[in-house]
């Protein structure tokens, strides 16, 4: 029983991961109409710019400062000089212009940091566990991750529903033409709605820092899987990305802790192990299509 | 036949005599690694028009094309291995390691893949049909790495060239050749098949499906044929690239490689037939060359592909066309 209990907080903590990352594509591909595949570089550039400055001051505050203002800069960078030329093209442009930036971004990393992955240490604040049950023991760094999580969750649903910016944000990805129509400077919007995305991404690949090696590549890995969450979810709706996040972090490390085992049990140990990471790896992939194939929209289809 | 198209044909007759005689050239040169340069290319070529045909002239943006190249390369890999091992597969198909036997197996097999991924994908359209061809490809690439019996992540190794008799497959020219001769055979295919009533409607799809729907054509199914027709085409060019390298593994399928076809279409200038060819010579020669010069090439690499993008309309050809002045 608590090691359910402790594979559901993993699962929790991948999907506020998933979630933070799916926020800000779930509203660029809402509202601006664009397929950013260079999301995941930004999360990259985030982790390499915190893991570099706790690095050489020590200090895990000045860490977070420089993950999230690389990521805004880059973000705010790449938008104005590539992503805004973007829009009025069919996506099958914009995918290839964001891998390029792909592309670009990791050989950047790559001839700036070398091949090999780098470690963070984790904050000495944050450092041990908790007893949070009897006899469920939990790491403190895990915990503070799905409070950050949900901390933005609830400042992203204020700031959405009770905001000026916010309320602009929902009528852009209700019908963008007519926000335009209607005399809203469009251009600030979206260069605000990109930055904010880039942010909550640099924030992600900082926290993931002391978790996963933090190495080119990476931004890849989890870029795909926000990808799920935010189709599952329904393009350009918040709180479909939010619950999508926490159902595919869930469900995988679920897939990943308990399948293997079960498989062993029907066959030979090292073939179950092979086939239950395989078969895992592939559930939220058939998840997505068992969903889109159900409401090809999405479960929170913002525009229905 | 008019001016323009008879030129046209004039200038694809000069291509193939000089592909014909490459090898020949290249050894005469000195470099006989342009032969094996030339067959990458070709390969490479034929599956980035099978891509154009789902992607350029349906206008259906598939993501997940890879899957049946690497369907491809794995049908050669397995029947191989169980031609090997002289036990049969699933007990009752025996291997094989006849070209004119597995290139056909590797097709089928890719079609009827493209047939079920295609009639569960159609039923969506635009980002989520990114996505959901994507995820598809996702599946099978990680079915592969977790198939233990045959190489899982590490791949498969075929340790000889399927044979063809009277012929020896062991001489890289050779092997060269036989894929110069399923290009030029699969290259008139799908000139008859984007020059026929259904590669118009393909094209009407891709302008209007409302419209083709309304005129009172069947959509999904036209759709589903010429997705299925793709997949066959890119299962061809893995079949060949597993008999090119020896080797068939998950890298094959992975995502990225769906991402480089996509990129050799759009080099190469979108609903063209041979634009596709043109724009994998392109990347092929580019990956090369920049790969020789510096270790860091990506990022020569990314920055063309970034100016293509955002400054071509219509890719390379369109670019060359246009740089000699006339407007396309």
């Amino acid at each position: 029983m608590t090691l359910f209990l402790e594979q559901m907080l993993n699962g929790l903590q991948f999907g506020v991961m998933l979630f933070l990352m799916a926020a800000g594509l779930t509203l660029i591909f809402g509202i601006m109409g664009i397929i950013n595949l260079a999301h995941g570089s930004i999360y990259m550039v985030g982790a390499y710019a915190g893991t570099l400055v706790i690095g050489q001051t020590g200090s895990f505050l000045l860490g977070i400062l420089a993950a999230l203002g690389a990521a805004a800069v880059t973000g705010v960078v790449m938008e104005m000089v590539v992503i805004r030329r973007l829009y009025r093209r069919d996506h099958l442009d914009q995918v290839l212009a964001t891998f390029a930036i792909i592309l670009i971004l990791n050989q950047l990393v790559t001839i700036l940091f070398g091949r090999q992955p780098l470690f963070v240490p984790m904050p000495p604040l944050l450092e041990g566990s908790v007893e949070l049950l009897p006899g469920l023991v939990y790491p403190v760094y895990r915990l503070s991750i799905i409070l950050v999580g949900l901390l933005v969750a609830a400042g992203l649903y204020l700031l959405i529903n009770r905001t000026r910016i916010g309320m602009l944000v929902r009528a852009g990805s209700t019908n963008r033409d007519m926000v335009r129509a209607l005399g809203v400077d469009i251009r600030m919007l979206y260069t605000l709605v990109f930055g904010l995305g880039a942010l909550l991404a640099g924030l992600a690949g900082l926290m993931a820092g002391p978790i996963l090696a933090v190495q080119v590549g990476m931004g890849e890995q989890i870029l795909i899987t926000t990808f799920v969450v935010v189709v599952i979810g329904g393009v350009g709706s918040i709180r479909g990305a939010f619950f999508a996040s926490l159902i595919i972090g869930v469900v995988d490390t679920m897939l990943r802790a308990y399948l293997p085992g079960l498989l062993r049990q029907v066959m030979v140990g090292s073939e179950a192990d092979a086939l239950g990471a395989g078969i895992s790896s592939m559930g939220i992939y058939l998840l997505m299509a068992l969903v889109l194939l159900v409401r090809p929209k999405g479960l929170f289809a913002a525009d229905s | 036949m008019n001016g323009s198209s008879s030129a046209r044909l004039v200038l694809v007759l000069v291509v193939l005599v000089a592909l014909a005689a490459l090898p020949s050239v290249a050894d005469a040169m000195g470099q006989p690694a342009l032969t094996s340069l030339a067959t990458r290319i070709l390969i490479y070529g034929i599956a980035a028009a099978s891509l154009n045909l789902v992607l350029g002239y349906g206008g259906m943006v598939s993501f997940g094309h890879a899957a049946f190249f690497g369907i491809g390369g794995y049908v050669v890999g397995i029947l191989y291995q169980h031609y090997a091992s002289g036990e049969p597969l699933f007990g009752f198909v025996p291997g094989s390691n006849q070209l004119l036997v597995t290139v056909p197996a590797a097709i089928l097999v890719s079609g009827v893949f493209a047939a079920i991924i295609g009639a569960l994908s159609l039923r969506t359209s635009g980002v989520q049909f990114i996505m959901i061809t994507l995820a598809f490809a996702q599946m099978l690439f990680f079915f592969f790495v977790s198939l233990k019996a045959y190489g899982g992540d590490d791949g498969l190794i075929i340790r000889r060239a399927n044979e063809v008799p009277g012929l020896n497959m062991r001489d890289k020219q050779t092997v060269y050749y036989v894929c110069l001769a399923a290009a030029a055979i699969f290259f008139v295919l799908l000139w008859r098949v984007v020059n026929s009533r259904f590669g118009n409607v393909l094209v009407g799809l891709r302008q209007s499906e409302r419209r083709m729907a309304a005129v009172g054509l069947p959509v999904y199914r036209y759709k589903l044929a010429a997705f299925v027709i793709s997949g066959m085409g890119a299962g061809l060019a893995g079949a060949l690239m597993a008999n090119f390298m020896r080797f068939a593994s998950p890298d094959m399928l992975h995502w990225t490689k769906s991402g480089e076809l996509m990129v050799m279409v759009i080099l190469g200038g979108v609903g063209t037939l041979f634009g596709p060819l043109a724009g994998a010579a392109v990347f092929i020669i580019l990956e090369t060359v920049l790969a020789a010069w510096t270790e860091y090439w990506q990022l020569g690499l990314g920055a063309i592909l970034l100016f293509v993008v955002l400054y071509t309309h219509g890719g390379v050809q369109a670019l060359a066309l246009r740089l000699v002045g006339r407007r396309v």
